[in-house]
């Protein structure tokens, strides 16, 4: 089989582990949990193959474009860590693994709710962006060890702090009391604007995938344009009024998930920690694969490790977040609500550095000029 | 009260520096202004950051020019080497590092003081996990000793009123992980801004068997005086090798002024020379996609080339450092109107094979044919419109390709295009072939150049902040106590234990402990077979 249609697998399995998560949620028989971790461990066993499929196809091509290279520089080089597509399913990868080992060690299948989500979004994405599938082949400044081994530990660091995001979610639905309280507010709004964004980007997709050939021109000259900039007034209006109708929704009605998380047998004292440890392990592992492998990277390649250009700083805005997390609670002893605010915007920042950078401010730069 | 009246302002300001506020300000604002740096691209053409305004704040071009101008007084357009975020980012500095020293003699009391045995009290708090082992405390002693030595504590010992106490820590050490990592910034601070003072960024295009003795930075845009006054400068510093005073001297002008028109016009004097013996680009297949692209670099100074820096290859990861100058390979490109040098391997079909410098113009015979042809015309990147009329279609060298005039005796002309990628196109009607083998001195290498003496320094601090988060995140402090009671004649052996992180993994290591010693008392413990009870 090829790597695709093992990814497609993968993508199905894990779009029905979601589900049954989500249903394990609300009829909490310990059958339907031990088939949503059965299904999630198939998915997970056939993304492994398939990366490795994919990265079997890579190398031949590389080798056959490259014939004079060596075996180690060609497993290296084409690792399938090269384009967004294959960031995106290594990310999910690392998630899912990340989550497993949770399971295992708290005993506890109720996280998967909100986890699977987050896999089936992401690879949602890869086709609602219609980004490229295509294995490459690697321009000059792409080949380099030090990228290599940036990407690896940046999309690591990125599923752990994708594990405190849907963490602290959790803590947040769980602990927030009234409807005023800035937390419940918080939370509701958040969840609310995050899914409004994706169904609209869907919209985009619906309309525009014809005209479109690439993701990037889909995103940087398409984005909202089927809603909320809609050239026709009617439906920009509506598009405004849906989404604020929604998200009001979720803020009226979000104290039934919380009724729903509360059934089970989640402690918000666990959810606290899971967060503060994921952030624990991939902070270290961000500061230095993230910000200092891709300095050095930088400076191996054009002779200047910090340029400040918007995926830098932006990747610095992220680091700032997690420190201060860190910060407020190992020094100030903030716990609970206060922290998983900063854990959720924390996540926020990371999406924005690794997609926002690329799509939107790329697009606002380079189609600033023509118009 | 009496204590805060009599602060003197060292102290007032030492406490504005440790304060929690100041950090959550500074860190907003550093996150805050950055973000609106990320939108509007830094050292752009004001038109591009005008027309992001109109795109963001659907405002229109007029208003968009005044919030422009208002913005870029502020700073905003070249943000990130303003004063006001180099303060910012300053005044972080200063916060974190007093921060840290005021927190520092704490934390120091805390390592170099000993632990110390742990009153019952305490002991009934923090310790759960015993045993019952047979004989006195004293007897018991040394093989509990051995067991907590092997697990790589050294402990010391109290003697009690029923018995003992050993007391034991380790890795109090890791305690100062957290400073290391938070000075690794201030030294990644320090190494930038030694680069910024003493160091440069450049970048300059060297013509295939041409040298450069200069660089240049980026500066606002020049005038054409300024543009005219240049030359000069650049001519002369190209007969000194880079050497500003030489190159004053010989221009017979104040080197002070000279410094300050370089300076001016962004010109980088390097102190040698910088030749560019070759380059070379290789595509993905017959893409334009680059797969790799490399110069051969000669250093010279003083009229030769340096022993160990002639024709070194240098490729896209892989830079030339030289006299602390490193050289990147960055860009290339075609240089415009150059009359190039072609090695063209001319075999007959028999297979007589001669190889040929030319230049475009020049005659040149087909081995045993007496056919006669002119190197007529080049195209860097030849393409066909539809209507077969050739054009270059790229500004890069993706299908270089030879016209070629025959000239026969006595048989009208006929000229054909022979390309480098298309093999195909090498064979002439009579069987014999040209290759296009090389084409010399029509491209030229985009360096970049750098000098940075503070690199080592933040690459030091790259390193020490890896280990001192390390430190800080995956080791802890521990602290063991085992207390030793009398029992009947037997002893209890009670375990308490302190970890500030991984708690779980140091009680395996002392449930691993207890299991060595014996049985833990979870059940009651029968001291032995053959009978404690004599007694």
């Amino acid at each position: 089989m090829s790597s695709s249609q093992l990814f497609g697998i993968s993508t199905l399995t894990y779009i029905l582990a979601m589900i049954i998560y989500i249903m394990y949620l609300a009829f909490r028989s310990s059958k339907i949990g031990t088939t949503a971790t059965t299904i999630t461990i198939i998915g997970f066993v056939s993304q492994t193959i398939a990366i490795i499929t994919r990265w079997t196809e890579s190398y031949s091509q590389w080798t056959m474009l490259t014939p004079e290279s060596t075996f180690i520089l060609s497993v290296l080089r084409s690792a399938p860590l090269r384009n967004l597509f294959e960031s995106l399913i290594f990310f999910v990868w690392c998630l899912i693994l990340g989550y497993l080992i949770i399971e295992f060690k708290y005993k506890n299948r109720s996280f998967g709710a909100f986890v699977t989500p987050i896999a089936g979004l992401a690879l949602a994405f890869i086709d609602i962006s219609a980004m490229s599938k295509e294995i490459e082949p690697l321009v000059p400044a792409l080949q380099s060890n030090w990228l290599l081994a940036h990407v690896m530990m940046s999309f690591i660091a990125y599923a752990t702090f994708a594990l405190s995001f849907s963490t602290g979610l959790m803590y947040l639905i769980l602990k927030a009391e009234k409807r005023t309280e800035p937390s419940y507010i918080f939370w509701t709004v958040t969840t609310g604007v995050f899914i409004v964004v994706l169904t609209a980007m869907g919209f985009d997709y619906l309309k525009y995938r014809v005209v479109i050939k690439n993701p990037d021109i889909l995103i940087k000259s398409f984005l909202f344009k089927a809603s909320f900039l809609s050239e026709s007034s009617v439906i920009s209006i509506i598009s405004w009024l849906a989404a604020s109708v929604f998200i009001f929704v979720v803020w009226r009605y979000g104290h039934i998930l919380k009724r729903i998380i509360g059934s089970l047998s989640i402690s918000p004292d666990m959810l606290d920690e899971i967060t503060y440890k994921s952030i624990a392990i991939g902070f270290p592992i961000f500061t230095l694969g993230g910000l200092i492998f891709g300095a050095i990277w930088a400076d191996q390649a054009w002779g200047v490790y910090w340029s400040w250009d918007p995926k830098e700083t932006w990747s610095l805005i992220t680091w700032f977040v997690y420190a201060f997390f860190l910060h407020s609670r190992l020094l100030r002893g903030w716990k609970g609500r206060k922290v998983a605010i900063v854990a959720v915007l924390g996540f926020v920042a990371v999406i924005f550095t690794y997609l926002g950078v690329n799509l939107l401010l790329s697009g606002l730069h380079s189609y600033g000029g023509l118009e | 009260m009496e204590e805060t009246k009599k602060q003197t302002i060292l102290d007032k300001v030492w406490d504005f520096f440790t304060s929690v506020t100041l950090a959550v300000v500074l860190f907003a604002l550093i996150a805050g202004t950055s973000m609106v740096g990320t939108i509007l691209e830094q050292n752009a053409e004001p038109e591009k950051n005008i027309n992001i305004l109109v795109k963001i704040f659907r405002i229109g071009h007029e208003t968009a020019h005044s919030v422009y101008s208002i913005l870029e007084k502020l700073g905003f357009m070249d943000m990130y080497s303003s004063w006001w975020f180099t303060t910012l980012l300053f005044l972080f500095a200063a916060n974190l590092i007093i921060c840290s020293i005021d927190r520092l003699p704490r934390i120091l009391k805390l390592i170099k003081e000993p632990v110390k045995p742990l009153t019952d009290e305490q002991f009934n708090n923090i310790g759960k996990k015993g045993l019952l082992l047979k004989g006195k405390p004293e007897k018991v002693k040394d093989s509990v000793g051995a067991v907590v030595k092997r697990s790589g504590f050294n402990f010391s010992e109290t003697k009690e009123a029923r018995g003992y106490q050993l007391h034991s820590e380790k890795g109090n050490y890791t305690r100062l992980g957290i400073f290391v990592a938070h000075f690794s910034i201030l030294l990644i601070l320090i190494g930038a801004i030694i680069g910024i003072f003493f160091g440069f960024k450049g970048y300059v295009e060297v013509p295939e068997g041409e040298s450069r003795t200069f660089a240049f930075k980026r500066t606002a845009p020049l005038t054409s005086t300024e543009e005219t006054d240049m030359q000069p400068i650049l001519k002369t510093l190209q007969k000194t090798e880079g050497n500003a005073s030489e190159t004053a001297k010989h221009m017979g002008i104040d080197e002070k002024i000279l410094r300050k028109k370089m300076n001016r016009y962004g010109i980088l004097p390097l102190g040698f020379s910088i030749r560019c013996d070759d380059f070379s680009v290789e595509f993905y297949g017959r893409s334009n996609m680059p797969k790799d692209y490399k110069s051969w670099l000669t250093v010279i100074k003083g009229g030769k080339s340096v022993p160990g820096f002639e024709r070194q290859k240098i490729e896209v990861n892989d830079p030339l450092i030289y006299d602390g100058i490193t050289f990147y390979q960055s860009n290339y490109g075609l240089v415009p109107g150059a009359q190039g040098l072609f090695l063209l391997k001319l075999t007959s079909k028999t297979g007589v094979s001669e190889t040929k410098q030319l230049h475009l113009g020049d005659r040149f015979v087909i081995p045993e044919t007496g056919m006669e042809a002119t190197l007529a015309d080049f195209s860097p990147a030849l393409s066909f419109k539809p209507g077969g009329t050739p054009f270059t279609s790229d500004k890069q060298m993706t299908n270089p390709a030879v016209l070629i005039e025959f000239s026969g005796i006595g048989q009208t002309k006929y000229s054909g295009w022979i390309m480098k990628r298309y093999p195909e196109t090498w064979t002439l009607p009579d069987g014999s072939t040209i290759e296009p083998m090389d084409i010399w001195g029509v491209e030229l290498t985009g360096l970049q150049v750098r000098k940075d003496p503070g690199v080592w320094l933040v690459y030091f601090g790259c390193i020490s902040m890896s280990i001192g988060l390390f430190i800080a995140f995956f080791m802890s402090h521990k602290k063991l106590w085992v207390k030793l009671v009398e029992e009947k004649n037997n002893t209890r052996v009670i375990f308490a234990l302190t970890a500030n992180k991984n708690r779980p993994g140091f009680e395996r290591k002392i449930d691993k402990m207890i299991a060595l010693l014996g049985r833990p008392d979870t059940k009651p413990v029968v001291t032995g077979k053959s009978g404690g009870g004599k007694r």
